[in-house]
């Protein structure tokens, strides 16, 4: 098999806080194959978003820090490139796409100029073309009437519009790895499945590799191919889509899909809750961090912290407890 | 000369089928009639003259039986929650009447609300915004009985307040405790609590599970559901999640542009969507399921909702529509009964007869 584009080795991120240092990712493994589609999907503090930060050394420090691991993207280890080398990885060989498209674009500045910008930057293009090129990327993600809209401000594009043009601008470098956190949480589900279905066509197209973050189970069983759940910083499962939504193994993965309702669910089934509160990153206990919520956990839970073990092919769960279907 | 009156109105609605508002038919507990809510748009620098108007509910109608849930759903800017906030009369109705267990309650003055809002109480969406930081538990629980003059002696308050507590789930010491120590699944029971501390009967629900973790979701469905069964509540429940308003609802009205497009039982609207924009709507929620969700029919509109300032001409729906035809570019459909318990605006489905 070949070298996977993306190897992420026992990744730790720290913060520090008024209530102590805080583990937000602890000792996160995974890889991406070229052309792969891998979801993240974890609640709010699951250390999602923070992951895929890490990855483009995007953590402010102080107060954050990337405590240890290896992130290595086409061989070389992100984490030990200096300023100038990451900067000429981030928007240019690594995109990301980030939720709330507003705080994402300059309000004073046109779209075109916007899009145009990497282009530029990146690819040493001279304005004038790379503001054509724009004009074609806004074309490819379907933005009606393009060629006028690059004159255009921010203001005067919807929030899918705007969704719209944060995948051009992810693309305009032609990327290999694209990371999209949350990217349509702020959208219409109408809005979100065009916007959805661009960013994976062109994905296909141009053979890149997707970091889909969401708390979507629906989202990941639509466009992912395989899938890590997180909880507490720590990645608690990881398969193929298939397998994980067919087979599901860890606890909370089972509990996070009981107690989620399905368009095509018995409705006459009562929702089953996953009991307790969301962990608090601060105080999480010594063992498992789910084991305070989990019906099925026992002593050594409490006592040991499980890792990540193959169950099957490409099927990693980290728990004590044998699963029995 | 004002937009508003060379406005054609739109044709009242006739979807029920129930008896006048003198004589309500038992186990009618709300019946909202050609409920329109605009707000004014004002123009010029000294003089200011209206322009136009922002018709964010345009001509609703509907009616909720006695411990039935009526899940409004639509996307942003539909009026779901609009139409939510001028049942409980928090906004003013531009036009149509709201029945409230068969007496109209569209122009009762702030005296008569006051009985009105004894009855009739709303869940908020945000659990973070609607509780006041700085009050005590026991004393958010505690104001809705004190400014309606029902707070008895300090013991009896005291009583009244933990027993409130335990209905949703909560411990009575938590009762002095402040909401930033809550954690939101149990800051949104703390605002239900709030909202049943005067024994309503219909509780207006705003989004009241979207801004939980997933994990948090189906404890306060489950909670929902519960205090509806024990204590008889009837719910409007606003919503845009499809899958939760789809478990929690007997009923579902479909909303797009500030009017009722569809609205059916929950069972005949998932299993068999007659409005292109239901149709849309259902197709576009991703089913957790990868193999299901591969074989699923996919349906997808383009385009956004138009403003509601200037929506378009004949039906609302027809610039995203896929199926429309010339008709729709001019003819404004009405809701239109197919049966007893079904009714579509759509010139696919008319009336029959």
């Amino acid at each position: 098999m070949a070298t996977p584009l993306l190897q992420v080795r026992d990744l730790t991120t720290r913060f520090r806080t008024d209530r102590g240092v805080v583990t937000a990712v602890d000792r996160v493994s995974c890889d991406l194959a070229g052309g792969e589609t891998l979801a993240i999907v974890g609640e709010s503090g699951s250390g999602k978003s923070v992951t895929a930060l890490s990855i483009l050394r995007l953590i402010p420090n102080p107060p954050g820090e990337i405590a240890s691991g290896e992130i290595l993207f086409d061989g070389k280890d992100l984490l030990r490139l200096d300023d100038a080398g990451i900067r000429s990885i981030r928007g240019n060989r690594i995109a990301m796409i980030f939720q709330e498209p507003m705080s994402s674009l300059n309000p004073a500045l046109t779209i075109g100029r916007q899009v145009a910008e990497p282009i530029n930057q990146h690819q040493r293009v001279p304005w004038k073309q790379a503001e054509e090129m724009a004009g074609e990327l806004l074309a490819r993600v379907r933005i009606p009437d393009a060629r006028r809209r690059l004159s255009q401000y921010p203001h005067q594009f919807s929030g899918g519009m705007r969704q719209r043009v944060m995948i051009a601008m992810a693309l305009a470098c032609k990327p290999r790895l694209i990371i999209a956190d949350e990217p349509t949480t702020a959208l219409d589900v109408t809005v979100q499945a065009q916007v959805l279905d661009i960013l994976k066509e062109l994905t296909r197209e141009t053979g890149a590799s997707l970091i889909l973050i969401t708390h979507d189970l629906g989202v990941v069983a639509r466009y992912a191919d395989k899938v890590a759940v997180m909880y507490a910083g720590r990645i608690v499962e990881s398969a193929p889509s298939r397998t994980l939504y067919g087979r599901p193994a860890h606890p909370y993965t089972r509990g996070l899909m009981a107690s989620v309702p399905r368009l095509d669910s018995d409705t006459s089934q009562r929702l089953v809750p996953i009991d307790g509160q969301p962990p608090d990153l601060s105080s999480l206990p010594e063992g498992c961090s789910f084991a305070p919520r989990c019906s099925l956990a026992f002593e050594r839970c409490r006592r040991e912290r499980p890792v990540l073990e193959p169950v099957g092919p490409d099927h990693l769960k980290a728990c004590f407890v044998d699963v029995i279907d | 000369m004002s937009l508003i009156e060379t406005m054609p109105r739109p044709a009242a609605a006739a979807i029920d089928h129930e008896a006048p508002p003198a004589d309500p038919p038992s186990g009618q507990i709300l019946r909202v009639e050609d409920l329109a809510v605009h707000f004014p748009v004002l123009s010029g620098a000294f003089i200011r003259r209206q322009v136009g108007a922002v018709k964010a509910v345009d001509g609703v109608s509907f009616s909720l039986r006695r411990g039935e849930t009526l899940g409004l759903v639509g996307e942003s800017g539909c009026g779901k929650s609009t139409t939510g906030l001028a049942i409980l009369r928090m906004l003013d109705a531009t036009r149509g009447r709201i029945f409230f267990e068969g007496e109209d309650v569209t122009h009762h003055d702030r005296s008569r609300l006051r009985g009105f809002r004894r009855n009739v109480q709303m869940v908020y969406q945000d659990p973070y915004g609607s509780l006041n930081p700085r009050m005590k538990v026991r004393d958010i629980i505690a104001e809705p009985l004190e400014v309606h003059g029902l707070a008895g002696s300090a013991a009896e308050m005291r009583e009244r307040v933990e027993r409130m507590l335990a209905t949703v789930g909560l411990l009575p010491y938590m009762a002095d405790r402040y909401p930033h120590e809550f954690s939101g699944g149990q800051r949104q029971r703390i605002g239900i609590a709030r909202s049943l501390a005067l024994e309503p009967r219909l509780l207006i629900c705003d989004e009241p599970v979207s801004a939980l973790d997933v994990s948090i979701q189906a404890q306060v469905v489950n909670l929902l559901m519960d205090l509806q069964h024990r204590l008889g509540l009837s719910y409007v429940f606003v919503a845009h999640d499809l899958a939760v308003v789809r478990h929690i609802s007997d009923r579902i009205a479909v909303m797009y542009l500030g009017r009722i497009v569809e609205i059916a039982g929950r069972d005949d609207l998932y299993r068999e969507p007659l409005h292109p924009y239901t149709q849309a709507l259902l197709s576009a929620v991703p089913v957790a399921d990868p193999v299901a969700e591969a074989e699923r029919p996919r349906m997808v509109v383009s385009g956004e909702v138009p403003s509601a300032f200037n929506p378009p001409p004949g039906c609302r729906f027809h610039t995203r529509c896929p199926v429309a035809m010339p008709i729709c570019r001019e003819v404004d459909p009405p809701l239109a009964p197919l049966d007893d318990t079904r009714s579509v605006a759509c010139h696919l489905h008319p009336a029959p007869g």
